[in-house]
């Protein structure tokens, strides 16, 4: 029972890891397991955070089997 | 959702790619249109956006980057980008191309081209598609610097600044 959380860029590398795993059995707002996995780290305000490959506030919630995505404003183009 | 937007839907097309090596968009574009020869006098306009790579950036020389992206997710907002000007615009078919990986300026980076039965369409469609990229799909762009520094770029600027002066 986890949520698979992975981090891109310029996050990634201050977080110091691409992926991370979320043990839980219940859904969780998505800034709780920030919390939980980054207990050092403030959750940056310009984060844009996706679950399942869509864009979500920063309120949503997540449950297992989810894949979460922390990372940081797009510069594609 | 009305019936004209659903039935427009229906019926464009459209192709998407990630692409490692340095490509040629005009030739994209040509082998592209050749194979839509069903779309042969039906279209009237094709808008086409090319994007790419400069040597200079916030008043630094850049001498090469690298494109990260999220694979699936990039692909996935991609196609819905493109799904959503369908639903906007009278698009026939729409190509959409960019880079990933490493990157040499002056490579291309993106390249955007709609099809349409009429110019509106295409100019409106192919400057939407590409606002879009660059506000929402997962691509993130790291410099390395003529002094050997690298540096991720921090947000892409507003397309539309101009029209505000």
């Amino acid at each position: 029972m986890s949520i698979k959380v992975r981090y891109f860029a310029s996050l990634k590398e201050s977080v110091g890891r691409g992926e991370d795993e979320c043990h839980t059995t219940f859904p969780m707002p998505v800034q709780a397991v920030w919390q939980q996995l980054n207990p050092e780290l403030a959750m940056p305000e310009t984060l844009l955070i996706a679950v399942n490959m869509n864009y979500v506030k920063h309120d949503a919630m997540v449950e297992d089997g989810d894949e979460l995505a922390f990372f940081p404003p797009v510069t594609g183009g | 959702m009305s019936w004209p937007f659903f039935h427009r839907s229906l019926e464009a097309k459209m192709q998407i790619k990630l692409c490692e090596q340095v490509f040629n968009p005009w030739q994209e574009i040509e082998q592209y249109q050749a194979s839509l020869t069903h779309l042969a006098g039906k279209y009237g306009a094709t808008g086409v956006f090319v994007g790419s790579m400069r040597d200079f950036n916030q008043g630094d020389d850049v001498t090469s980057m690298y494109l990260e992206h999220y694979p699936g997710m990039t692909e996935k907002q991609l196609q819905q980008i493109v799904e959503q000007a369908q639903l906007q615009w009278s698009l026939l078919d729409s190509l959409v191309i960019h880079r990933i990986g490493e990157v040499n300026p002056p490579d291309v980076l993106v390249l955007v081209a709609v099809w349409s039965a009429h110019r509106g369409d295409a100019f409106d469609a192919s400057r939407y598609i590409m606002e879009q990229l660059k506000s929402r799909a997962p691509f993130w762009k790291k410099e390395t610097l003529v002094s050997g520094q690298h540096r991720w770029v921090e947000k892409n600027t507003t397309g539309y600044q101009q029209e505000s002066r």
